[in-house]
């Protein structure tokens, strides 16, 4: 297949899926079986086009053929590739859980076309390479986070959604006003070209590109939730249903930190002594702030939300340290978290179904009535925590490596500590929800609530059992997952083979 | 007007955060519509101000005359404009939708209702 073809595949599929989904109307079946057909394709696309990166390195389409410069770029790199196979890998479980997670009015009055519009947003961000278009990406990507929160319109997902809908326009205003200065200093809007331009030595405006890297660190930072511009981030992501919050927690402020390690990699190169420290400082606060908040919760959700927090820590940990090891660190930890975040929110969702709260008071003896779920949690729940073998360890191994490395022993010590009490987070969960006898509940169970028959309950468990069957491969098997990570951070680094892919058709 | 431009664009930001730091709902739409606004003049500014000709070239010509205005700043300005109209158009029916949920204006309400 051509690269152009290829490169349009995984914006092309979940568009004319949503559009197909619109046209069939309320009829949710049909929409579910669309939506299902649309995921696998993603998927396959997302796969060929890792596969293709893996093989014969970066390569780049131009739409409507005009070139580089002027034109639209579309690019596929190793770590662009990895987000989205990923998050192809949990569209899909999402989507599973969904066909009985989630009640069928939401599926009726749109969840389908959101889902998959939410899905082209996220591929356009992983692959563009114009720093507007990606803007615009984003958009797309945002406009149906914030109508999948609302769906349904519970007041609880009201309330949350106005603080995020806020919260996101200004940072969108933050971003639109630093491409606005970058177009005014540069003259361009591709990255390749803009790339290339920062790294010519005594360019006239590179004292003000520093300025320019603060408006796209607010802006992104607020969109991936990094410390202090993360507040929105549990006031609203355990709002709505888990068919919703999984995919949007497990994935939407992953692709915030895509985007900034791929801008200060690529883009902004020219003040690194004053930025890394500062990001090294972030890095620190948001782990431990949000295993901090974590601790203070008494929701399933909550928890989940703040660690969330705790985890893009990491991840900037890494950028901050900006060495290949430690940047493939942060990739491998990217993919690791996507799935088992998801993967937690889902078990959540679960429990919720079966049990009726989100509640750790209300909540107790699943490990007794439902052993296989509880193991599916526990193992989830150490690959977070970073016990090894599981994957969360390698990516942490990673890390602390790479910061032992380049002589950052405090940011070391902090995520070896953040790591603990993540740890004693999971076990908290564990202890109330799985271990202890159920408290003699002051309410009756709803009439209204749906039973769960036996096929309901197994095709709960699928999605679940599929991202832990995902978690387990790159956790036993994380040489060749460790092996892209590497080459991605080496493609981040040398930014020779993307500005060539980009700009020498 | 590339005098008097900037002060405009720094009064409509301040007075869009100070809107959106009040608690009362309408004051929060008002605020979100003005930052928009106030990056999209921004964005127009900061893309320099040209006195001339469009970027058309003539039947007659190879290249376009200078001076001619940059097309590009006002394209982005365009697709900006229509995406915040988009998310401002959901932001005030989202607004809406609170208001009629919680029967009341002030954001502080909505806390208490949980």
């Amino acid at each position: 297949m051509s690269h152009n073809l290829l490169l349009v595949l995984p914006l092309l599929l979940p568009l004319l899926g949503a559009v197909a989904c619109l046209l069939v109307g309320q009829r949710a079946k049909v929409q579910a079986i669309l939506a299902g057909v649309v995921q696998a394709a993603w998927l396959a696309s997302a796969s060929v086009i890792l596969y293709e990166v893996s093989q014969n390195g970066i390569f780049a389409t131009r739409i409507g053929n005009w070139p580089a410069p002027f034109g639209i770029t579309f690019v596929a790199d190793l770590f662009g590739a990895l987000i989205l196979t990923s998050a192809a890998v949990v569209g899909l479980a999402v989507w599973l859980f969904s066909l009985q997670g989630l009640d069928f009015e939401r599926k009726r009055i749109g969840y389908y076309p959101l889902l998959l519009l939410l899905q082209m947003g996220v591929s356009g961000a992983c692959l563009t390479g114009d720093i507007f278009n990606l803007y615009v990406w984003f958009e797309v990507l945002l406009i149906c986070c914030f109508a999948l929160l609302s769906l349904g319109g519970t007041r609880a997902q009201l309330e949350g959604t106005l603080k995020y809908v806020t919260i996101n326009l200004i940072a969108s205003g933050l971003l639109l006003t630093g491409i606005g200065v970058i177009y005014s200093l540069f003259g361009s809007l591709n990255m390749a070209v803009l790339a290339q331009q920062v790294r010519q030595h005594g360019h006239q405006s590179m004292p003000l590109l520093s300025l320019t890297s603060i408006f796209f660190l607010t802006g992104f930072g607020i969109k991936s939730a990094i410390f202090p511009l993360f507040f929105w981030l549990p006031a609203s992501y355990h709002t709505p249903p888990i068919a919703i919050s999984a995919f949007i927690a497990g994935l939407i402020s992953k692709v915030g930190i895509y985007t900034l390690i791929r801008l200060f990699t690529l883009l902004f190169v020219s003040d690194l002594d004053f930025m890394l420290p500062l990001l090294l400082v972030l890095s620190g606060l948001t782990m431990v702030v949000g295993v901090v908040g974590a601790a203070a919760q008494t929701d399933f959700r909550k928890i989940l939300s703040f660690h969330i927090i705790s985890q893009i820590g990491y991840m900037l940990m890494g950028l901050a340290i900006y060495t290949p090891l430690a940047l493939a660190g942060s990739v491998f930890f990217i993919v690791h978290n996507i799935l088992v975040k998801t993967n937690l929110f889902l078990v959540s969702g679960v429990v919720a179904r079966l049990h009726h709260s989100f509640s750790l008071k209300k909540l107790g003896e699943v490990y007794c009535r439902q052993p296989m779920l509880a193991l599916l949690f526990l193992v989830s729940a150490l690959a977070l925590a970073g016990m090894p073998p599981l994957s969360g360890f390698w990516g942490k191994f990673m890390l602390a490596k790479g910061g032992f490395e380049a002589g950052n022993y405090t940011i070391v010590g902090v995520s070896l500590f953040v790591s603990l009490a993540t740890l004693f987070s999971m076990t908290k969960i564990w202890n109330e929800v799985f271990w202890k006898n159920k408290p003699a509940s002051e309410l009756p169970i709803p009439e209204s609530a749906p039973k769960a028959t036996v096929p309901t309950v197994w095709l709960l468990y699928t999605p679940v059992v599929l991202l832990f069957i995902a978690i387990l491969f790159i956790s036993v098997y994380a040489e060749p997952l460790i092996g892209l990570a590497q080459q991605a951070a080496n493609q981040l680094l040398y930014t020779k083979a993307y500005t060539d892919a980009v700009l020498n058709q | 007007m590339e005098l008097l431009l900037p002060f405009l664009i720094g009064i409509l930001f301040s007075v869009s955060i100070y809107f959106i730091l009040h608690r009362h709902l309408f004051k929060l739409i008002m605020g979100l519509i003005l930052f928009g606004l106030a990056t999209n003049i921004f964005l127009f500014v900061v893309g320099g101000l040209t006195n001339g000709d469009v970027a058309i070239i003539k039947k007659t010509h190879e290249v376009a005359v200078v001076p001619y205005a940059d097309p590009v700043p006002q394209a982005l300005l365009l697709t900006a404009i229509v995406i915040g109209f988009g998310l401002q158009a959901f932001a005030i029916v989202l607004i809406r939708k609170v208001y009629q949920s919680f029967k009341s204006n002030n954001l502080d309400d909505l806390h208490k209702a949980e």
